[in-house]
């Protein structure tokens, strides 16, 4: 599960980690009204305005209403201005940004409407780091990467310049040790105070990710303030999603809006869902086979429209939830079923198939391949249903040649 | 042979909620010895399972099975008393770190977890528990292990096994199924099946599997079935070109998968180049492994693996 920027410095700021103040808007008027509280507590007449979408690189980012504007702008008027000349800059860029679209490398070309922004105060930045905790999976321990290449995204510098990332392995048992946090801050070049300030704040930045459940904590840039503390001057949180049955305080953040409504949909009847951009409808059990199913239909010369997996225990009421979600996206041109009857057997499943495809109604074709338990009566069942544009295939890869060519 | 289980594993049940009594059942049903289970209130109490044999499991057997289970209140309680020797976890969620745990401080040899859904960082505390301990974890979220005709240990259908010459082990449920049944179909048949689980934090690895498969004697071939994401792959190709004498075919599901989206197991998400299908696919065919394009060419792909390496 993601969060927003706002929603994620919050969290981290209830646990003591420094990061600058800000205050959430959905309106101009709400995002003006921010301005002089900020401005007053800081001290700074600088204040900065984030577009708040789940997705990174909105920085260069840029709206597609408003070519020239980032997603993140920095409002210098007020240094001569003063909080008034803020103020107007401020209503302008919130009338601008507010129910704008913002495209960034992570969004795609369509983009995200900006439903909220975040008006922060302005720091004054002697240096920017890189900070997160990840899961390295080969140790099975959770990982704190460090960086001198700050605002850059990890990848590249992982890519280009390996010896500028530093890393400690954080071992459950005991947590981030002191020396940990002192050889990453000395290796980050930090000395004196800034370094004090680090520590502490890297610790405290390892201690969340295991309290939080995070899945992903990035802070990027981690920045270096001119009186030297260190402050998160953006976060990137997500969370494990089997852990949120035990972080309650979570659930509230949550936003709906960010979420492809067909995935949220489908994750209340058990199945996993993702949308993709091809036509071809895939309807199966198990994620690894799901993806097989898939990469088998590319290899037909096919294209994909979603990943679907309806999970070990297929029932007609999940099967027939799959097919309308599936049906609902005009794109789908043909639908391929695919299921490994286990424990479930096949002719359980044909009928649920039948029973889901009379409830929906088939507008386009459907080719089912069963194996399994009970695989001669499955087909069977599928053969005789009597339903126009239903087929039966043998093998996986000729269900797949078959709903390609039904779908071209 | 076979490795990590055979006729002579006594398990152990944790968690008889439906879907753990259920799949006891029918590994009780294809002629597992199921010695014990350990229930929070129900300890003292018995559980009866009866029913009518199946027919592909441990030869020999027909008609009807009736086995009383003993519910112990600790697994410590049930090993002592019962000789357990290995476990299959059904345990919810929010306690299945702690069922792990119990079995692995109890000694129990071989742990066995299905459960799906458990936190990364429980993971995390339970890989750090085991550290030190000779306790052997295979999942979570698998199907399971079976040596075909002597054991059954999880939620797979046990008629589509044939007892045989190749190891599978892999990270998929269903494409396990696939495998196997291309595999018997093939009259290959299999020595022992291991579910590895999706997740991104487990016990058992593909090295792991593969060097118990280097080792058994009866083991010929092996496939290995992963998927995108993480490095396991990656080091299973490496340690295949190192240390494997015997022949390795392989599938790898998630060609066409986009980076950065979650494909229903936790283990296989992509992003920044790392892990992807393409370059575990080259990972392995470099290390000498036959590698199928689809999951129907994994049978295939074993029988080209045998053949060059003179096994067929």
């Amino acid at each position: 599960m993601k969060i927003h920027e706002y929603q994620a410095k919050d969290l981290l700021r209830a646990r003591g980690i420094s990061v600058p103040v800000g205050r959430v808007a959905t309106d101009p008027d709400e995002a003006v009204r921010a301005v002089r509280p900020l401005i007053e507590a800081s001290g700074n007449p600088v204040v900065v305005v984030k577009a708040q979408i789940h997705a990174g690189g909105r920085g260069k980012g840029r709206f597609s209403e408003h070519p020239d504007l980032g997603g993140v702008t920095v409002v210098l008027d007020g240094i001569e201005g003063g909080v008034e000349a803020t103020e107007a800059a401020v209503r302008a860029l919130a009338e601008r940004m507010l129910g704008s679209t913002l495209v960034t490398v992570q969004t795609g070309p369509e983009g995200k409407q900006v439903n909220r922004i975040y008006v922060e105060q302005g720091i004054s930045i002697v240096q920017e780091l890189y900070l997160s905790v990840v899961l390295d999976r080969s140790l099975g321990r959770n990982v704190m990467m460090a960086s001198t290449e700050g605002g850059t995204e990890i990848e590249e510098v992982a890519e280009h310049t390996p010896e500028k990332i530093f890393r400690a392995v954080i071992d459950p048992a005991v947590g981030m040790l002191p020396f940990q946090a002192h050889a990453l801050a000395w290796q980050l070049g930090l000395r004196g105070e800034a370094a004090k300030s680090a520590r502490r704040f890297l610790a405290a930045i390892a201690d969340a990710a295991v309290a939080l459940d995070t899945d992903m904590l990035e802070i990027n840039p981690l920045v270096v303030t001119e009186d030297g503390g260190v402050m998160a001057l953006d976060a990137k949180v997500s969370f494990d999603k089997n852990a949120l049955f035990r972080q309650q305080a979570l659930a509230p953040l949550r936003d709906l809006s960010e979420e492809d409504p067909a995935e949220v949909e489908a994750a209340t009847y058990d199945l996993s869902f993702i949308k993709l951009d091809g036509t071809i409808g895939c309807l199966v059990n198990g994620a690894g086979l799901a993806m097989a199913t898939m990469d088998t239909i590319k290899e037909e010369g096919g294209e994909p429209a979603n990943f679907l997996d309806v999970g070990g225990g297929a029932t007609t009421e999940n099967v027939t939830a799959a097919f309308k979600i599936i049906m609902k996206d005009r794109s789908v041109r043909g639908i391929f079923v695919n299921i490994f009857g286990g424990i479930m057997r096949c002719d359980t499943i044909a009928n649920g198939v039948v029973q889901a495809v009379k409830d929906v109604g088939l507008e386009v074709p459907l080719v089912v391949r069963l194996e399994g338990t009970n695989v001669e009566l499955g087909r069977s069942i599928i053969e005789g249903s009597g339903v126009a544009g239903l087929q039966s295939a043998l093998s996986m890869r000729d269900g797949a040649r078959k709903i390609v060519e039904l779908a071209a | 042979m076979s490795i990590l289980v055979d006729r002579d594993t006594r398990l152990l049940v944790q968690g008889l909620g439906g879907a753990g009594k259920f799949h006891v059942d029918r590994s009780i049903a294809y002629g597992t010895q199921v010695v014990a289970a350990t229930h929070p209130t129900r300890a003292g109490e018995v559980e009866l399972f009866e029913g009518d044999v199946d027919t592909s499991g441990v030869p020999g057997r027909s008609g009807r099975y009736r086995a009383e289970v003993p519910i112990f209140p600790t697994v410590r309680a049930a090993v002592a008393e019962t000789g357990a020797n290995a476990s299959v976890v059904f345990v919810p969620p929010p306690f299945a770190a702690d069922a792990i745990m119990e079995a692995a401080e109890a000694g129990v040899a071989l742990i066995v977890v299905i459960t799906e859904g458990i936190p990364i960082q429980d993971m995390v505390r339970v890989k750090r528990y085991l550290e030190g301990r000779p306790s052997r974890l295979v999942g979570p979220n698998c199907p399971g292990v079976i040596t075909p005709h002597q054991c059954r240990i999880g939620i797979m259908p046990g008629y589509i096994h044939q007892a045989g010459r190749i190891g599978v082990v892999s990270r998929s449920g269903t494409l396990t199924y696939e495998a196997v049944k291309q595999l018997t179909d093939a009259g290959l048949g299999q020595t022992t099946a291991v579910g590895i689980g999706g997740d991104p934090v487990n016990g058992t690895s593909f090295v792991d599997a593969l060097a118990m498969f280097e080792a058994d004697p009866d083991t010929e071939g092996v496939i290995m079935i992963g998927e995108i994401g993480g490095a396991a792959e990656e080091e299973a190709a490496a340690w295949i070109a190192e240390s494997m004498t015997k022949p390795v075919a392989a599938f790898i599901a998630g060609t066409t998968a986009p980076p950065g989206k979650r494909m229903g197991h936790a283990g296989a998400i992509i992003s920044g180049g790392m892990g992807t299908a393409a370059e575990k696919i080259a990972a392995l065919r470099a290390a000498g492994a036959v590698v199928a394009l689809t999951p129907s060419d994994m049978g295939d792909a074993v029988v080209e693996a045998m053949r060059a390496a003179g096994r067929l």
